[in-house]
């Protein structure tokens, strides 16, 4: 095997359980051995999954000011945007942080979901997986949710500002995320999905 | 220049005339044309990656111009209407004392993208001529680059969470201004940037120069 940043050539050895392997030559991870790990990263995605879909749903901010109350999802955070230029804005908002991660989800459970239950791998599963290794960078949960911080400061000062249950979900929802994207590698599923 | 890689006899898949799949990781003799696992199309080392590093870069920062000149967000309470870019908001974070999110905005929407500029120009150009930094830590600044860019989204975020909540007509309302689309689109541009950075080409050079 190759690795996939520098080229350098490694012999594809069976690794020891729980263990990772290293490129020799630029050090990044080329391989981790994990008996459970398929079943963990499709449990994990499912989990990720129905919280989406729950903090897309629910409220996630409500606000305050001398009497008046504003509620809104996640959803409508984004498509307050709906003129003209800022049109555009909102749909990339709403692909960064809702579309993208909710089908980089969905690919990784029709790729692993056969697997996981022994059975042989779907007919377009490796296009599944390929496009949720393309969407990676292009899923922004975790920096929408510091983005949220930073906004509830800047309006505290202004008015009062609660958080309603979606946006617990979408907390959970990041961590889970990046525990997800720890456990899985690349190298096994592809072998996997052949 | 210490070159880890001859010493310890390690050779690339090129150099044994093999390609690796850039998708899937399988290996192939080098005049494949498409991987017969992922049916992705092979390529040993993309040689106008630097070039379209070059394109993307520039179109990032012919965006990120206007993101700093332009209003990111306007901001309407009781009549009055102000205006603010993203270092005006840096500093009203500061006048109101919130010094270490002034700090996360100031590095999330300054700091990462103007180094992101620097970094991705200075690796596109050491692969092209002889660089001051080995490649380790070459290839560490690139690793660097890749994580840290779509946090400069940020920023956008903020200002998408901000309209939507602040909205209660003549009393107060905050509206997007021009600067937050382009300054998504800049940061669109430098991530597309960063991932047509060929890493592999950063090896490669130092190699040619320690043979020849």
């Amino acid at each position: 095997m190759a690795c996939p940043q520098c080229d350098t050539l490694h012999y594809a050895a069976r690794l020891p359980e729980g263990s990772r392997a290293y490129c020799k030559r630029c050090g990044v991870v080329i391989a981790t051995e994990r008996a459970t790990a398929f079943a963990q990263v499709l449990s994990l995605a499912i989990t990720a999954f129905i919280l989406m879909v729950a903090a897309i749903s629910f409220p996630f901010l409500e606000l305050d000011v001398a009497g008046h109350h504003n509620s809104i999802s996640v959803l409508q955070a984004v498509t307050v945007f709906n003129d003209g230029i800022a049109l555009l804005l909102a749909i990339a908002v709403a692909g960064f942080i809702v579309f993208l991660p909710l089908l980089r989800l969905a690919s990784i459970i029709y790729a692993l979901g056969p697997l996981v239950r022994g059975k042989p791998a779907r007919r377009s599963a490796k296009e599944a997986f390929a496009l949720a290794e393309f969407l990676q960078p292009w899923s922004m949960a975790e920096i929408f949710i510091v983005g949220v911080a930073v906004a509830l400061i800047k309006v505290a000062g202004l008015a009062h500002v609660s958080t309603g249950p979606a946006f617990w979900a979408f907390c959970a929802l990041v961590l889970i995320t990046v525990l997800k994207d720890q456990l899985i590698c690349r190298y096994s599923v592809w072998q996997a999905l052949d | 220049m210490a070159s880890t890689g001859l010493g310890e006899g390690l050779i690339t898949a090129r150099e044994a005339g093999l390609v690796a799949c850039g998708r899937c990781g399988r290996l192939h003799p080098i005049a494949e044309n498409y991987c017969s696992r992922c049916s992705a199309p092979l390529e040993s080392r993309d040689f106008e990656s630097p070039q379209k590093v070059w394109a993307w870069l520039i179109a990032g920062l012919v965006a990120y111009l206007p993101a700093n000149i332009y209003p990111m967000l306007r901001t309407s309470q009781l009549g009055t209407s102000t205006e603010s870019t993203i270092v005006g908001g840096v500093m009203d974070l500061i006048h109101h004392g919130s010094v270490g999110i002034a700090a996360i905005v100031f590095f999330a929407s300054i700091v990462i993208p103007v180094g992101k500029f620097f970094a991705i120009a200075y690796l596109a150009i050491s692969v092209q001529r002889k660089s001051l930094l080995n490649q380790h830590q070459r290839h560490k600044l690139y690793e660097v680059v890749e994580f840290v860019g779509r946090w400069s989204m940020i920023d956008v975020f903020v200002v998408a969470i901000l309209s939507a909540l602040v909205q209660f007509d003549t009393l107060a309302s905050i509206n997007p201004g021009i600067a937050a689309f382009s300054f998504a689109i800049s940061v669109v541009f430098t991530m597309l940037s960063a991932q047509s950075f060929d890493a592999r080409l950063i090896w490669d050079v130092d190699r040619t120069n320690h043979a020849k």
